[in-house]
């Protein structure tokens, strides 16, 4: 079957940015061409996207979908809706699951019920060490033969430094990306706010920007000493930042994300005990936060991706020291990172590296507009204004701390293989 | 003039006219206490319930008293007899003692904000009775009491607060409350027991415990756990005392008309000489005794003269 994308702008950093029609043939890109170049066919379904923006299906690689084990919080199908939702073709599954995704039937049980679904796509990331216990290397090779594009301990840092070495050299050879949760946990102290003037008035311990910025030094040296790559989740402070960039001007093989809410709130906004601005890293002072977007700017931070973390009231409705870390992130990650754009802080170009592109080539993914490539898409509206609303969420679960929040931008459609996965009503 | 919160959770949200309100009536309820028949009608027929998940004496007998003497019916409720052991969540222990229809619950709980997060979901006024690290605010108001009592004002006064400010919710309180009211506040700890950023709330942080006291009309001592002895924190008692106690010499750096305070229990030889605990400056005893009076104002302006009467 045929598929017209009609009259939308089509942004491919490095390859298109203008008015363009793409042809979608079955679960393939077809054609993509000037509108009046356009060879009609009877059977050709039409889809009018006058006025927004397609872009490489955006990809958002840390994510976690909680099943198996949390599927009260969030099953692999709300997960992948809430995706489809956000605009987001693909997802990488974080390995923190019950069992932990540190072996090949864990992964083959992800990828089995992701492909039943037909939504958004699954890219799992398996665990750097069994049961993420930080002791001793899970098969990586295996869960590689299975379908993992990375590995992780997500949730907690490999503590042990010479396990991580090894780890780094195990994971050089076979070519498998390492996603860093970078926290020194007897820094981190059992914290659970920035440690700061709002944390003292709060009374809520705090969690210092070291407790971040001393691992990111320490696995920035065992990149250099391994020559493997590494790649920094969720940055919060203006240090982690700095360190990344004169890693990267030395030549250091490292990568970075962070996520919006880092570029978006700070200690100030925790307030009446909210948990549901409680996550791990936590919301960062203004002054990092600038730093966070200056290093979105300069390049600093190659991608944005959420942390989607959902949680059910049981774990969020409690006391603000024994309440879970995380936020919901999938279907707010879009609209406020377009509000960078909307600032001036990035072109939609640099948008689209972020949030399509370079996650994809981290994962080792080729999402191009281009013919012969798999018809992932995201279309974005990018004037649709509108409130956050929780209760509008796909998600099973609704902790987030930008309920309320004009915004501007929103998912118009999402394509996974030549499939409308998402359309907004 | 009518009392117009719901609840008292901390000194934050507190006006300067409320916090002066409360201290007037506090005032007043002194002189029950000192009557042979110490007991009043005001709240009869009225529920407190006293919901203490820590472990406290002084405080809550103070609670208690206070309910007594005003003929409020006082129950308690600890951790282990709650059935917050049996895995149930604070919120919903709060809505089953709301279900008894209580008029006031004191809270005490280890996890700040705890209070605040009950007081959202209960009709009953919530009086925090200390939650984690965050606040204690009749132990501040008391203490304004106090001092306002003996120097007959708290604006302009120089107060010193010195001990484990960082794990303290009395020294919170007592700094905002104090500052709010007008008076200059000082402290003074090691460095691993000053909170980052507490400069930010308008007191001072001395370098030394000499500088900290220097001219003080005010002081106030810090109870120093000795479970954190041997930690990161400090080494020894020793140490502590030596650098951080409170002792004669170190008082004549203070005004000649300085009044010493500690909100108890007291470890003596550590953070405070007995000698200077015992002198006729110490008023931790008075500190006690209106502890009293200012609980009952406390349950009087919430259940009975303030703004019970159409807040519920």
């Amino acid at each position: 079957m045929l598929m017209r994308i009609k009259g939308a702008r089509v942004v491919d950093p490095g390859n298109i940015d203008g008015k363009k029609d793409i042809i979608i043939n079955d679960h393939l890109i077809d054609a993509v061409v000037d509108p009046e170049n356009v060879r009609t066919a009877a059977d050709m379904e039409t889809i009018d996207a006058r006025g927004m923006i397609v872009v490489p299906g955006l990809i958002d690689i840390h994510v976690h979908l909680r099943e198996p084990g949390h599927e009260y919080k969030e099953t692999i199908e709300t997960g992948l809706l809430a995706a489809a939702r956000g605009g987001f073709t693909a997802v990488c599954a974080m390995p923190n699951t019950l069992p932990v995704n540190d072996n090949r039937q864990v992964t083959q049980f992800i990828l089995q019920r992701a492909k039943e679904l037909g939504l958004s796509k699954v890219y799992p990331a398996g665990a750097i060490t069994q049961g993420s216990m930080g002791q001793a290397l899970a098969e990586i090779y295996d869960m590689k033969q299975a379908g993992i594009v990375a590995v992780t301990d997500d949730g907690k840092p490999v503590e042990n430094s010479n396990l991580m070495r090894r780890a780094l050299e195990y994971c050089k050879g076979l070519e498998m990306p390492i996603f860093v949760h970078a926290e020194d946990v007897s820094m981190a102290d059992g914290g659970s706010m920035n440690e700061g003037p709002f944390a003292t008035s709060w009374g809520i311990k705090g969690i210092p920007n070291a407790a971040e910025s001393i691992m990111v030094v320490r696995d920035i040296a065992l990149s250099e000493l391994t020559g493997a790559s590494v790649h920094f989740c969720h940055i919060s402070t203006r240090e982690s930042v700095e360190a990344i960039r004169q890693a990267k001007k030395r030549g250091v093989n490292i990568t970075c994300e962070t996520a919006p809410h880092y570029f978006t709130l700070t200690d100030a906004d925790v307030k009446d005990y909210n948990t549901n601005f409680k996550m791990n890293p936590p919301l960062r002072s203004e002054e990092d936060r600038q730093a966070i977007i200056h290093g979105l700017a300069d390049g600093t931070i190659d991608l944005i991706a959420s942390d989607h973390a959902p949680h059910s009231v049981v774990e969020k409705d409690v006391e603000f020291d024994r309440a879970a870390f995380g936020i919901v992130g999938l279907e707010t990650s879009l609209p406020l990172s377009l509000k960078l754009v909307q600032d001036g802080v990035l072109t939609l170009t640099e948008l689209v590296n972020k949030m399509a592109k370079h996650p994809a080539k981290i994962i080792g993914m080729n999402n191009d507009i281009k013919p012969g490539n798999t018809a992932d898409l995201t279309l974005i509206d990018p004037e649709d204004t509108y409130e956050i609303d929780p209760e509008t969420f796909r998600s099973k679960s609704r902790n987030t701390p930008f309920s309320g929040m004009k915004i501007k931008g929103s998912t118009f459609l999402t394509m996974v293989d030549g499939r409308v996965v998402y359309q907004r009503d | 003039m009518r009392f117009a919160k719901k609840d008292i959770l901390d000194i934050e949200s507190l006006e300067p006219h409320e916090i002066s309100m409360i201290l007037d009536t506090a005032q007043g309820m002194k002189e029950i206490s000192e009557r042979p028949v110490k007991k009043v009608p005001t709240l009869r027929g009225k529920t407190i319930v006293l919901f203490f998940q820590e472990p406290s004496t002084r405080t809550k007998l103070s609670f208690d008293t206070a309910a007594k003497r005003l003929s409020a019916d006082s129950l308690s409720l600890s951790k282990s007899s709650s059935s917050i052991v049996k895995g149930e969540t604070l919120i919903d222990t709060a809505k089953n003692l709301e279900a008894m229809k209580p008029d006031i619950i004191v809270l005490r709980h280890p996890s700040s904000g705890a209070p605040h997060l009950i007081a959202k979901r209960v009709n009953a006024s919530v009086i925090n009775a200390g939650d984690g690290i965050h606040a204690h605010p009749s132990q501040a108001l008391l203490d304004m009491m106090s001092v306002r009592e003996r120097k007959g004002k708290i604006e302009g006064l120089k107060v010193s607060i010195i001990g484990d400010i960082a794990h303290s919710r009395v020294a919170r309180s007592d700094i905002t409350g104090f500052l709010k009211m007008g008076a200059a506040v000082s402290i003074c700890a090691p460095g691993t027991m000053i909170p980052k950023g507490i400069e930010r709330s308008g007191c001072t942080v001395s370098p030394t415990m000499e500088t900290c006291i220097d001219g003080a009309d005010v002081i106030m001592m810090l109870r120093i756990q000795k479970e954190r002895q041997g930690s990161i924190l400090f080494p020894t008692e020793r140490e502590y005392a030596t650098l951080f106690g409170l002792n004669k010499a170190r008082l004549k750096l203070a005004n000649k008309e300085v009044i010493v305070m500690h909100p108890g229990p007291m470890n003596r030889g550590v953070e405070i000489s007995s000698e200077v605990a015992d002198a006729d400056n110490s008023i931790i005893l008075e500190q006690v005794t209106n502890g009293v009076a200012l609980r009952m104002a406390l349950f009087y302006l919430l259940a009975g003269g303030g703004r019970h009467a159409d807040a519920h």
